[in-house]
């Protein structure tokens, strides 16, 4: 879907990205993650051409975007920044409405549009279609800026650092929103960040970049467990390295096919293991029933297992 | 604590101290033979008297007045400040009032020259009055366009009593009565100065205001200049244009360009108008947060969209304050222009200056006053039906 070919840029005396190529696959949910100036943001911002790569190719869908006006490139993707930049003097209404109406949709159309969109993003359509962005909370205004960046259905959506400002529940909130709206639309996102838990808690696969080179680019278990250096393992915290584990990897992967009836209220087979150890420290017990999608009995969780390697 | 109750507005007890003070001590209105002779005071309570002599109602203008007086002793509430809003606008308009009958009166038994003007306390009550009632349309926390209603009423008021004739005994319309051929065109014309010079000062000043907010070096090269031209004296500007104009007179005759008139009168107030609105464009500019620019065009907004849509909306407040301050100062120099032949109404108030009549200088001030409340109000009122959406 996006397609990097050994891009460099430089803002002199420094080199912001570095010879980077990479592949970012139709329907993936990539996250750029690396400490601050190490391009990540920089190399985003290539994608829908707000910044002009030194060298390079960057394709979209097979076509070199360096041969498209940047308005029509980027009217075909979602842009969502840390600062939100919701437009003050429009509605919210208007403002989700922006990209629908530079691409000249009939009014119907993105009337219906907007309300989709408030309901996807769980915005009471009664209380906030005719509000202004600063009659909004901090989260609310982020979920009109997703919402915004949604309209025109693009098939990429790019995102800057958008929920650091936000905070800790708010932020878990709209994680968990983002996990939904990429299950069910099937948007491509690059998603920037210097979180490594918001990285292992969203991404397909994690691309940490330093000092403008791709240091490591895989699924976050292989993050975890094969950090490529140093920094890799700095970004995931040496200490907690254990606990960011069982925030990724799922009971299915450690569960015992056993008939055995153990008592309890059961764990969903796809919830993470953290859960699963946060059970057991709070039920006093060093196993757990475990069921699948439907509900059905699919095992016992022991504690060994989880913490064998 | 009821001695701490008994002083509710300091504000309002300010007020109604300066209109005890006036009217007890200060001249209401001055008696004169004629214009050049300094007239003899006439207290309020003296003003008052000749109308109870006469049975006329007049005595009516201090309930309102006695009302301001009690305000500050009362416990705040919406009906008070109703009644303070309302008493300030009737005792400002009935002290006109008032001083009209007692001019009519001291006029039917004096020579036609007699001159009856206004004295230090009619100013200072009137004053307080208006003050008084701005006062309570603050404390009922209404906004900012029902402060102009409140003007424009007790204006519209005087305006009614102007027009029936109640107030032709006053000194300051005799003078206009002498005046009344010109008075008309000298209003037409300063307006006509104001106008001229903003056609130059818009075109030129918000082309070089965006210029400047997008290029640091036009910026710091346009600011130094135009402060130091504001700070120019007018009179000193104007006479700096006289030679290099009289110079361009003399070469191009058929252009009607002349050293004094109203072409350099407009030209140094194009001169003073450029600051405020270059600056007021520029910061305009310059409030639009920068996530926002970063977002319209992230959304593949065109330079063009970008500006017209969210720049220049953005910016339309502060704007519109750059305007204001420029029309109300142009309003006040254009007056001074009548020293090089511009006319408008400074050409009345020199006369009067000239000639030592007070009254003629107040007719060409009055207006000019007028004017410039008149405009500032109406772009306060226009930034604040912008601004509200954005705030």
């Amino acid at each position: 879907m996006i397609t990097f070919e050994r891009v460099t840029k430089r803002f002199e005396p420094w080199t912001a990205v570095d010879g980077v190529s990479l592949t970012v696959e139709a329907g993936e949910f990539c996250v750029l993650i690396g400490p601050s100036g190490s391009g990540k943001s920089t190399l985003m911002k290539m994608v829908n051409r707000l910044i002009v790569p030194d060298e390079g190719t960057i394709r979209v869908g097979g076509e070199d975007i360096a041969m498209l006006r940047p308005e029509d490139l980027r009217r075909r993707m979602g842009y969502v920044i840390q600062n939100v930049g919701l437009f003050p003097h429009w509605t919210v209404e208007r403002n989700i409405a922006t990209v629908p109406t530079l691409l000249g949709w009939p009014k119907a159309r993105v009337r219906d549009r907007v309300s989709d969109l408030l309901d996807l993003l769980k915005l009471d359509a009664r209380r906030f279609r005719d509000a202004y962005p600063h009659q909004l909370s901090g989260g609310q205004q982020q979920r009109v800026g997703v919402a915004r960046a949604l309209a025109a259905e693009p098939a990429i959506l790019l995102m800057d650092e958008p929920f650091s400002a936000l905070d800790p529940i708010t932020r878990g909130a709209l994680q968990a929103e983002m996990t939904a709206i990429h299950k069910a639309t099937g948007t491509t996102i690059v998603f920037v960040t210097h979180d490594m838990d918001e990285a292992l808690k969203l991404a397909n696969r994690i691309a940490v970049l330093d000092h403008g080179r791709l240091i490591q680019f895989g699924p976050p278990l292989e993050i975890l467990h094969r950090p490529a250096n140093d920094t890799v393992r700095d970004l995931i915290g040496r200490e907690d390295w254990g606990l960011k584990l069982l925030a990724v990897e799922t009971v299915g992967q450690r569960v015992r096919p056993d008939v055995e009836k153990v008592p309890g209220a059961p764990l969903p087979i796809d919830a993470p293991l953290r859960q699963a150890i946060a059970e057991m420290v709070a039920r006093g017990t060093d196993r757990l029933p475990v069921v699948d999608a439907r509900g059905r009995p699919a095992g016992v969780l022991h504690l060994s297992d989880v913490v064998r390697s | 604590m009821p001695h701490r109750t008994i002083l509710h507005n300091r504000v309002a007890l300010l007020l109604a101290a300066a209109i005890a003070a006036a009217a007890l001590t200060l001249p209401f209105l001055g008696f004169a033979p004629n214009r050049l002779l300094s007239g003899r005071p006439v207290a309020l309570w003296a003003a008052l008297e000749g109308a109870a002599l006469e049975g006329a109602a007049d005595w009516l203008v201090l309930l309102p007045g006695a009302v301001v007086l009690a305000v500050p002793f009362l416990r705040p509430g919406r009906l008070v400040s109703v009644a303070y809003v309302a008493a300030g606008v009737l005792f400002a308009v009935g002290l006109v009032w008032l001083a009209g009958e007692q001019a009519a009166r001291l006029a039917a038994n004096a020579a036609p020259a007699a001159r009856t003007s206004f004295g230090a306390g009619f100013w200072v009550m009137e004053a307080a009055a208006l003050l008084a009632a701005m006062d309570g349309v603050r404390r009922l926390g209404l906004a900012s366009a029902w402060r102009i209603a409140v003007g424009a009423v007790a204006a519209g008021l005087i305006g009614v009593m102007l027009a029936s004739g109640r107030l032709d005994q006053l000194s300051i319309l005799k003078e206009y009565a002498n005046q009344r051929d010109v008075f008309a065109a000298a209003v037409v014309r300063h307006a006509v100065l104001v106008a001229a010079a903003l056609v130059p000062t818009l075109l030129v000043g918000v082309p070089l205001g965006v210029l400047a907010q997008r290029v640091p070096r036009v910026r710091r090269a346009v600011f130094p200049v135009l402060n130091v031209v504001q700070t120019v004296p007018s009179i000193a500007l104007f006479g700096l244009l006289l030679a290099p104009l009289s110079v361009l007179a003399n070469a191009l005759p058929g252009l009607g360009i002349a050293g004094v008139g109203p072409v350099p009168a407009v030209i140094a107030l194009t001169f003073y108008s450029l600051l405020p609105i270059v600056r007021n464009t520029v910061e305009g500019l310059d409030g639009v947060p920068s996530a926002v620019r970063e977002a319209a065009r992230g959304m593949g907004m065109t330079k063009r969209q970008i500006f017209l849509k969210v720049e220049v909306p953005l910016a339309l407040p502060v704007f519109l304050s750059g305007l204001r301050i420029t029309l109300v100062q142009a309003v006040g120099l254009a007056a001074v222009a009548a020293l090089i032949g511009a006319g408008g109404l400074g050409a009345i108030m020199f006369q009067g200056l000239f000639a030592n009549a007070l009254d003629l200088v107040l007719l060409g001030a009055v207006p000019v006053i007028v004017l410039a409340v008149a405009v500032d109000a109406a772009l306060k009122l226009a930034v604040s039906i912008i601004g509200r959406r954005a705030a």
